[in-house]
C-alpha cells in the first residue's frame, strides 16, 4: 500500500479511497467523446472536514484533485486529464435543510436531482426546486457549477447558479468557507446584501475549490401543469414567438426542439411552452392569453397549436424530461454528445441551420433544441449528437461535429456551454486578455499549488 | 375516376338549404344561404369555405345525397383554403402516410380492421372478438381525416393502394371478402367516399355497430343487463353513414343501457371539438363542449359512450371531471358480458 493511498484511507476510511484499475478505468471517462485519463485514486468523503484534510494532502503531495458530482457534464470536466485524485462527491447526500417559509433547501453536493425532488414530494408537495433534463442521478451541486439551467429558468430567474442563495466550500488552500447570508447569520436565504463570492465556484470547473454545501432556491407547486406546444416552418420566426410568449409572463417553461425524426416533426419547429396553474379558471386563463400573444400566426395559418394527443402529451408532461435520454441511445454504443452555447435568442436560427449543417457534413444523426432562460434574456441552445462507442469512425464523426459547433458558437456570438479543455481554450482565445490575465490571477491566489483540476482554463 | 359525384343541376333545384340552413355553426339566413349556395355551385369563393369546421353533418343533411361537403372540401383545396394551420397539415400528411411496413399475413374471418389505432387493440378482446383477426396500420389507414384538412387529393392519392394492400396482404389470398370497420371512418369512406369518387371498392366493408349487435344477439343469454342512463357522443364521421346509427339503440338497449334522448345526440349531435382545436377555433371548442358536457349532465348520464377513439381522446378526461365514465362502446359491451 502506498504512502498517499494509506493517508487517504486513514482519511475518508479504507473501504472509501481505491486504486483498483477496473475503478480507474470507469472514472478515467464519460459518455462523451473527450479522451480517457486514468485517476491515482478515487476518494468518496462524508464530510467537509474530511475534504478538507484531503485537499491538505494533496497540496503537501502536489496531487490533481478533480471534484465530481453525478459525473454526466458529457465534456470530460471530470475527466482527471492530469491523473490525481477524483473526488466523487455522492457520500456527501444528505438533504439538511429546507426552510419552506423563506423557500429554500440546503443540500450535501452529493446531492442528486431525483433525491431533492422526491424528499420534496414526500415532505413538502407545495414546493419544487428547477429540474435540468437530466438523468436523476445528476447532482445539484454539479449543475450549480456548471450554470446549468432547467424548467423553471424561465419564469423563476435564469440558471440554476442564478437560483443559488449560498454555498459552503473548501478552498484549495483547505480552508472551509461559508459564502452568503449563512456566513454571517444561520439562514442560507440569500446572496446578498453581502459581497458576492459565489461566482468564484461557479462555471469555474472545479479549479477554484470543492463545492461541500449549496442553499438553493425553491419555489411554489401549483397543482396542475398542462403543455402547448407550437408549431413553425420557418426556424426564422422562432425567436419572435418566444419573444411574444414570454411577453405574456404566463408560461413557467419555454423550450423548443429540431429534429429529423419521427418524420412528422422533420422541418419544423415545435416550441414547448409549459403552464401550471392553481385552478382550472386560471389554466384555461393562461392558455388564451399565450394563444392570443400568437394569434397574427393563427390568422394566416402559416403557424399554429398541435393538438397533442393524451399518449403525446405525457412524456412532454413530464419533469425531467426523458426524451433526450432516450435520444442518446439512437446510435447505441453509449456514446452521446451534447454541446451547449448561451446565445442570445436572436442567434437562434443561425445556431439551427448550423447544426443542421455540421451533423449532415459529418454524417450524424442529431437533436437540436434549446430552453428560453429568464425572460427570453439568453437561450440555452444544445446539439445533441448520439454516437457509438465501439465505433471509432463514429466517434471521430462526432469529436468533429463538436469541435465544428464550438467554433460555430463563438463565432455567431454565443458562448459554449461547460466546455471540454478543448472548448475552454477556444473561449479563452477569444476572451479580453484583460478578463483573461484577472482569470489567471484568481486561480493563483486560490489555488496556489496548481492541484484543482488542472487543465480546465488554461491556454496551454 | 377521382372526380367528385356532385350534381349541380339537384343541388340548383333544391330547396331545402339544408347543407346550409341545419349547420350548427354557420348562422347563415335563408337569403345568405341561398347566396352562398349558389357560390359554391359556380365554383366562386364563398365564406363557408372558410367557416366550415368539417363537422361533415352536411353529408347527413342533404336530402338528395349529393355530397355537399365533400364538394366544399373539394372547393376548399381549389382555391387554397387551409383549415388547418400548414405546419401542421403537412406533418399530418407525413405522419400518416403508408409506411411500407406491410407484409402477407394469414387471417381468417371475422377479420376487423382497426384503422390507425394500435393503442386501441385491447379493446379487441374476449367472447365479443374471439378468434378475430386483427389488421391495422398506415398501410392500411384509411387517410379519410384528410377531409379536416381539405385534402382530397392526398385520400385520392391513397386509398387506391390502401385498397390494393388490403387485398393482397390480407383478403385475396385468405379467400376473405369482407372485414369489420373498428372506426366509422373507414366505413364511410368504402360505403360513401370511394363510391362518391367513383373508386371500386372490392370488399365488402361490415361497420362494428353490426357486428356487435350481432354478437350480443349470440351471446344475449350472458348479457346482464347494466341499467346505466349513458350520453352517446356521435363522432363526425357517422354522418358518412347514418343508416348505422339505430345499431346504437340496438345495442345499448340489449345491455340494459339507456341512450338518453338529449338535445345535441343524433342529427343535432355536436363535435367532440378535437378538430376545431386542431383549425385553432379554441373558443369554439370550448363553448362546443360546456354545451356538450352540460346537455349530458342535464338528462341524468352516468356514462358517456364513444365509438371514435379521437372523441374519446378529446373529451374523456372533460366527462370524467364531470362526474360520468367516458367509455368505448365496445367496452361497455364487454362489461355487460361480465368482462
Amino acid at each position: 500500500m502506498d504512502n498517499t493511498f494509506g493517508r487517504l484511507a486513514e482519511i475518508v476510511g479504507r473501504e472509501y479511497v481505491s486504486n483498483a484499475k477496473e475503478e480507474l478505468f470507469i472514472y478515467s471517462r464519460d459518455q462523451g467523446v473527450q479522451d480517457p485519463h486514468a485517476p491515482d485514486y478515487v476518494v468518496l468523503p462524508n464530510t467537509a472536514e474530511e475534504v478538507k484534510e484531503i485537499i491538505l494532502l494533496a497540496n503537501e503531495k502536489k496531487i490533481p484533485v478533480v471534484p465530481m458530482g453525478g459525473g454526466l457534464v458529457l465534456s470530460g470536466l471530470t475527466i482527471p486529464l492530469k491523473g490525481g485524485i477524483v473526488l466523487d462527491m455522492k457520500r456527501m447526500n444528505r438533504i439538511l435543510e429546507v426552510n419552506e417559509t423563506s423557500r429554500y433547501a440546503v443540500v450535501e453536493a452529493g446531492t442528486s436531482q431525483g433525491m431533492l425532488k422526491a424528499y420534496l414530494e414526500k415532505n413538502y408537495p407545495k414546493l419544487k426546486h428547477s429540474l435540468p433534463d437530466a438523468p436523476p442521478v445528476a447532482t445539484i451541486a454539479g449543475n450549480i457549477a456548471i450554470h446549468g439551467s432547467g424548467h423553471l429558468s424561465q419564469s423563476e430567474g435564469g440558471f440554476h447558479s442564478e437560483m443559488v442563495t449560498g454555498l459552503e466550500v473548501v478552498l484549495p488552500t483547505g480552508e472551509i468557507l461559508l459564502l452568503g447570508s449563512c456566513s454571517t447569520v444561520p439562514y442560507w436565504f440569500s446572496r446578498a446584501p453581502l459581497p458576492d463570492l459565489v461566482g468564484l465556484f461557479l462555471g469555474w470547473n472545479g479549479t477554484t475549490g470543492v463545492i461541500t454545501k449549496v442553499g438553493l432556491k425553491l419555489f411554489p407547486k401549483p397543482a396542475l401543469h398542462d403543455v402547448l406546444m407550437f408549431m413553425t416552418e420557418d426556424v426564422d420566426t422562432v425567436p419572435d414567438v418566444m419573444y411574444r410568449v414570454t411577453a405574456t409572463s404566463m408560461a413557467e417553461d419555454v423550450t423548443f426542439m429540431i429534429t429529423p425524426k419521427p418524420a412528422m416533426l422533420e422541418g419544423f419547429q415545435e416550441t414547448i411552452i409549459s403552464i401550471v396553474a392553481n385552478s382550472e379558471e386560471e389554466m384555461e386563463l393562461k392558455k388564451k392569453i399565450i394563444r392570443k400573444s400568437l394569434s397574427s400566426y393563427l390568422e394566416t395559418k402559416e403557424a399554429g397549436f398541435l393538438p397533442i394527443p393524451p399518449n403525446m402529451k405525457a412524456p412532454i408532461l413530464e419533469t425531467p424530461q426523458k426524451d433526450l435520454s432516450r435520444f442518446a441511445d439512437v446510435s447505441k454504443g453509449g456514446g452521446f454528445e451534447y454541446v451547449g452555447g448561451i446565445m442570445p435568442v436572436e442567434k437562434l436560427p443561425e445556431a439551427c441551420r448550423a447544426g443542421m449543417s455540421i451533423a449532415q457534413e459529418n454524417n450524424i444523426p442529431y437533436s437540436l433544441g434549446g430552453r428560453v432562460i429568464g425572460r427570453l434574456h439568453s437561450v440555452m441552445f444544445f446539439f445533441a449528437y448520439p454516437f457509438n462507442r465501439a465505433d471509432e469512425a463514429d466517434m471521430d464523426r462526432a469529436r468533429q461535429a463538436l469541435e465544428d459547433t464550438n467554433e460555430a458558437v463563438l463565432k455567431m456570438g454565443g458562448i459554449p456551454w461547460k466546455a471540454e479543455a478543448s472548448g475552454q481554450r477556444l473561449i479563452l482565445k477569444q476572451m479580453d486578455p484583460a478578463t483573461y490575465e484577472f482569470m489567471q490571477r484568481i486561480k493563483k491566489t486560490l489555488d496556489p499549488s496548481g492541484i484543482m483540476n488542472p487543465g480546465n482554463w488554461e491556454v496551454n | 375516376m377521382d372526380e367528385l359525384k356532385f350534381d349541380e343541376a339537384i343541388c340548383a333545384k333544391c330547396e331545402t338549404y339544408d347543407c346550409i340552413m341545419k349547420c350548427q355553426y354557420m348562422d347563415l339566413d335563408l337569403e345568405q344561404a341561398k347566396q352562398e349556395k349558389w357560390k359554391l355551385i359556380r365554383g366562386e369563393d364563398s365564406s363557408i369555405l372558410t367557416d366550415c369546421v368539417t363537422c361533415y353533418a352536411c353529408e347527413e343533411y342533404c336530402p338528395y345525397h349529393n355530397h355537399p361537403f365533400y364538394h366544399i372540401v373539394e372547393m376548399q383545396e381549389r382555391l387554397g383554403v387551409h383549415p388547418v394551420p400548414k405546419p401542421i397539415e403537412k406533418s399530418q400528411v407525413t405522419a400518416m402516410g403508408p409506411k411500407g411496413r406491410i407484409d402477407y399475413e394469414e387471417v381468417r374471418q371475422p377479420v376487423i380492421n382497426m384503422c390507425y389505432f394500435p393503442m386501441m387493440k385491447g379493446s379487441i378482446r374476449g367472447k365479443l372478438f374471439k378468434d378475430v383477426s386483427i389488421i391495422l396500420g398506415s398501410d392500411i389507414f384509411c387517410n379519410l381525416m384528410f377531409l379536416h384538412f381539405a385534402r382530397n387529393s392526398t385520400i385520392k392519392e391513397r386509398l387506391p393502394k390502401i385498397i390494393d394492400n388490403i387485398m393482397t396482404y390480407y383478403l385475396k389470398d385468405n379467400n376473405i371478402k369482407e372485414f369489420i370497420c373498428y372506426h366509422d371512418e373507414c366505413y364511410g369512406t368504402y360505403t360513401s367516399w370511394a363510391p362518391a369518387f367513383g373508386i371500386d371498392v372490392p370488399f365488402k366493408p361490415i361497420h362494428l355497430f353490426e357486428y356487435l349487435y350481432n354478437k350480443l344477439v349470440e351471446l344475449k343469454s350472458e348479457i346482464k343487463p347494466l341499467n346505466l342512463k349513458a350520453a352517446y357522443q356521435r363522432p363526425c364521421s357517422s354522418r358518412l353513414c347514418p343508416e348505422t346509427d339505430h345499431f346504437v339503440d340496438d345495442i345499448l338497449s340489449l345491455i340494459g343501457v339507456e341512450r338518453l334522448k338529449r338535445e345535441y345526440d343524433r342529427e343535432n349531435a355536436l363535435c367532440c371539438g378535437g378538430v376545431f382545436e386542431a383549425q385553432q377555433r379554441f373558443e369554439l371548442a370550448e363553448i362546443n363542449q360546456e354545451k356538450n358536457i352540460a346537455d349530458m349532465k342535464a338528462f341524468g348520464a352516468t356514462h358517456c359512450v364513444f365509438n371514435c377513439p379521437f372523441c374519446f381522446f378529446t373529451l374523456a378526461e372533460r366527462v370524467s371531471k364531470n362526474g360520468m365514465i367516458p367509455i368505448m362502446i365496445s367496452d361497455l359491451c364487454h362489461q355487460a358480458l361480465g368482462e
